[in-house]
């Protein structure tokens, strides 16, 4: 009966799922600890920045890894999404979600989509400016305009300075990430197979520290350059 | 005590079904949910309606005939029992009960309650058995040696009953739990060895094709299992398959 094992079966997609999220989380960890430089040190973080900016090794192999692993995660959320919604014709009149699952489990591509969105608009506040001075301009030096100073640091206080719209989108934004994390960092080791009685308990618990404390370091950075300059 | 029934009634596999309203008066706390049932069916053949069907077969939670989806959760409010170990004490007089049948497309509705779970018999025909001579020269048990934690999982696998709540509940209509039970009592013993790389591959595969979602690890159906089957045993499918994928 191996002639009906389907290219993509269920364990199969779950796991492509999995290991991309798995990417995205340790991404995650990556950039939080370069933005807490901007917050202990100006130059260490223009350098830090200017650094994985060039080297050729972050730009060709790990960016597109990354542009993969996160369009492909969220198109791949969306299909799982509409997949399980087939899966069921006819609701129930009545049906207690909550009875049974968390919120967050239950809710993984809403969270997931306000992660989305914001990314759409971190990649218009950052990543497309950065691409247009790099690439298509051609200026790899990463200094000011005329100066002969780093951009970075600057760049990223002024996105934040005077911007409370922007600030309070962040943290918002962060708190769907917070969500999304809270089921989806357990829920990926589960799913590559690992459950066990004694580890599975404390990873559960790592899980909720890294889902909070990783979207608190993101929302601390910008309340702080917001601040940072005088009103 | 006095209840409002809403009950899913559909006359045929091709019908469109509806809920419908049902007052019950006088009935005894001390009643199962069944004999609750019962007495409603006698109340409309009395009247010259057609009872509702529902599967139930053992009443004692060991066949997992008596799939109803009661109140919003798999065999009603109270954890780690089938329908029929439900009794009326766990409602309150002048509740509102809805009782609709576990709903999949997997799990086509044949009759009222009564639903069609041979996507599980399919399932367990595609890998759900192990290849050995049992014609009068059966090996006495303690022959093959076996550590006493795994036969405890393997039992606790095996209790699994089908009854399909773990998809009833699933947002998704994921049969995970169910495959991964009855993948996991062979995974653990060695008698189940010979077959085990094809074995995850082959149900899993099936399970797909039957239609049922994919899990998302929302955990619902291992609270709404009537056995109290663990997730380990949806992991134990996902390394036991993931191995049949890499090393087939
Ligand atoms: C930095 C961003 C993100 C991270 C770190 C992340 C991480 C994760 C992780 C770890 C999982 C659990 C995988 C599993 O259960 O095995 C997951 C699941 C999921 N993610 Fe994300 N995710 C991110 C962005 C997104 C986005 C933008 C979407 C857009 C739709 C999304 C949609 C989903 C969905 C729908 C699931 C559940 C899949 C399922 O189990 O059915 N995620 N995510
Ligand atoms: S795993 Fe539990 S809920 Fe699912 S069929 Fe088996 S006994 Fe029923
Ligand atoms: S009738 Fe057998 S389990 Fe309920």
């Amino acid at each position: 009966m191996l002639s009906k094992k389907q290219k993509f079966s269920s364990i199969g997609k779950k796991v492509l799922m999995a290991l991309t999220g798995f990417f995205l989380m340790f991404f995650l960890l990556q950039h939080l600890s370069i933005n807490l430089l901007s917050v202990v040190n100006a130059d260490v973080f223009n350098k830090v920045s200017h650094f994985m900016g060039t080297n050729p090794v972050v730009q060709y192999v790990l960016q597109p890894v990354l542009i993969f692993s996160v369009v492909f995660h969220f198109a791949w959320g969306m299909v799982l999404e509409y997949q399980n919604n087939q899966a069921r014709d006819v609701k129930y009149a009545k049906y207690k979600g909550n009875a049974n699952a968390t919120w967050m489990s239950r809710n993984m591509i809403i969270s997931g989509l306000a992660v989305l969105a914001f990314l759409a608009i971190h990649f218009y506040d950052f990543w497309l400016p950065e691409i247009n001075t790099k690439y298509i301009q051609g200026d790899m030096s990463g200094m000011k305009h005329g100066s002969d100073n780093f951009r970075y640091h600057e760049e990223l206080v002024s996105k934040f300075a005077h911007q409370p719209i922007r600030v309070v989108l962040y943290i918002v934004a962060f708190m769907m990430l917070s969500l999304h994390l809270l089921h989806g960092f357990q829920s990926s080791f589960q799913t590559v197979g690992f459950n066990h009685s004694k580890y599975t308990p404390i990873l559960k618990k790592l899980g909720n520290l890294f889902a909070i404390a990783v979207p608190l370091g993101f929302v601390i950075i910008a309340i702080y350059h917001y601040n940072s300059q005088p009103h | 005590m006095n209840l409002n029934l809403k009950v899913w009634r559909q006359n045929s596999p091709e019908e469109k079904g509806q809920m419908v309203d049902y007052q019950l008066e006088g009935i005894s706390e001390h009643m199962s949910f069944l004999e609750m049932m019962d007495v409603l069916n006698q109340k409309l053949i009395n009247s010259g309606e057609r009872p509702v069907a529902f599967d139930h077969d053992c009443r004692e939670g060991i066949c997992g005939s008596c799939s109803m989806f009661i109140n919003g959760e798999a065999h009603g409010p109270v954890k780690g029992t089938t329908t029929c170990q439900l009794h009326m004490r766990s409602f309150k007089d002048g509740d509102t009960i809805f009782i609709e049948p576990f709903r999949a497309n997997a799990f086509p509705v044949i009759k009222d309650l009564v639903i069609n779970r041979s996507a599980f018999d399919r399932i367990q025909h595609s890998g759900g058995y192990i290849s050995v001579n049992t014609s009068g020269n059966t090996q006495d048990a303690n022959a093959t040696p076996i550590p006493k934690e795994n036969a405890d999982l393997a039992m606790d696998a095996a209790t699994c009953i089908g009854c399909g709540a773990c998809v009833a509940t699933c947002k998704n209509s994921s049969a995970m739990l169910f495959v991964g039970a009855k993948i996991s009592q062979y995974a653990l013993l060695p008698q189940g060895q010979v077959e085990a790389k094809d074995r995850a591959q082959n149900m899993v595969a099936q399970m797909d094709a039957e239609g049922f979602g994919n899990c998302t690890n929302t955990g619902a159906c291992e609270v709404e299992c009537p056995k109290g089957i663990s997730l380990s045993n949806i992991a134990r499918m996902n390394r036991e398959f993931l191995n049949g994928s890499i090393t087939e």
